[in-house]
């Protein structure tokens, strides 16, 4: 993987936060991808269906158009099979069950210094480092 | 109609963002949650970059009665610390460091074509589906 520039991550950066203010004082909702995605694909009993079909509609044809005409993205994933079924289970799940991922409690909540969105992040944050920790440092070889 | 195009509009820029920050990337996210190991601080600056414009805006909030084109805020009010949120975080998280996506880029990812990013996704979705099944009755 290509060390980048700082640029990179801090404009990509600055288009996340764009989104999720405009979404609050626009349609005066929080920009979370795991409620607008349970919302969009009916899976949710809050929310509207509509904007989530809407909010996820833009973002995947936002990935692609910035894939083609920005930044062409080389992605690394050494997950086998197993792994992404039992990750993407723990993502779904959990994000549901904590009312919140990495940009409707990362982003927003911590935006309005929100204390469940606080707790949530450091929870979320903390227990992903760790367990990074575990498998390549301990389990793995690295 | 309106807040329709606004959703597309955010929708936009949001998937803008997974691209150009390379937070799509599960290798990206991965170095920056392996603190001891080699360290790669890109992500700070995601979350750092995104918090700028974010919290600009829930402090104009402030100062509105309602958002531009709806009628009400719908933003939640809740404070209480439980066990749905943290066992929720908990869960999320060791997903999220055993593959290194969370939801905004594995969305993203799937405009790649990788087919591990449907894998996951499709596994995303059944899990939202067993919390509503479940917990969420």
């Amino acid at each position: 993987m290509e060390p980048i520039s700082f640029i990179w991550p801090l404009t990509g950066g600055l288009l996340v936060g764009l989104s999720a203010g405009l979404y609050l004082l626009m349609n005066g909702r929080v920009a979370g991808i795991s409620g607008l995605t349970a919302s969009a694909t009916g899976l949710s009993r809050g929310g509207s269906r509509g904007l989530g079909i809407g909010f996820v509609v833009g973002l995947l044809i936002g990935a692609a158009l910035a894939s083609a005409l920005i930044r062409q993205p080389v992605l690394t994933i050494t997950s086998s099979v197993g792994l992404l079924v039992v990750g993407g289970l723990l993502v779904g799940f959990g994000t549901r069950w904590g009312s919140g991922c990495t940009s409707g409690h990362g982003v927003c909540g911590l935006a309005r210094l929100s204390p469940r969105s606080l707790v949530a992040t450091g929870t979320f944050m903390a227990v992903a480092g760790v367990t990074v920790f575990v498998v390549r440092h301990v389990l793995g070889d690295g | 109609m309106i807040r329709l195009f606004v959703a597309v509009l955010c929708g936009l820029l949001f998937g803008a963002g997974m691209i150009v920050s390379d937070m799509v990337n599960p290798e990206r996210v991965l170095a920056f949650l392996d603190v001891t190991g080699a360290w790669d601080p890109s992500l700070a600056f995601v979350m750092g970059g995104a918090l700028i414009p974010s919290s600009i805006a829930y402090l104009i909030r402030r100062r509105m009665d309602a958002p531009v084109v709806a009628d009400t805020f719908h933003v939640p009010e809740s404070r209480s610390i439980d066990l749905p949120l943290v066992g929720g975080a908990v869960l999320f998280g060791l997903g999220w460091g055993l593959v290194g996506l969370c939801p905004g880029p594995a969305l993203a990812a799937l405009t790649t074509g990788a087919w591990q990013a449907f894998v996951f996704a499709g596994a995303l979705l059944t899990g939202m589906a067993l919390f509503r099944l479940t917990v969420d009755r």
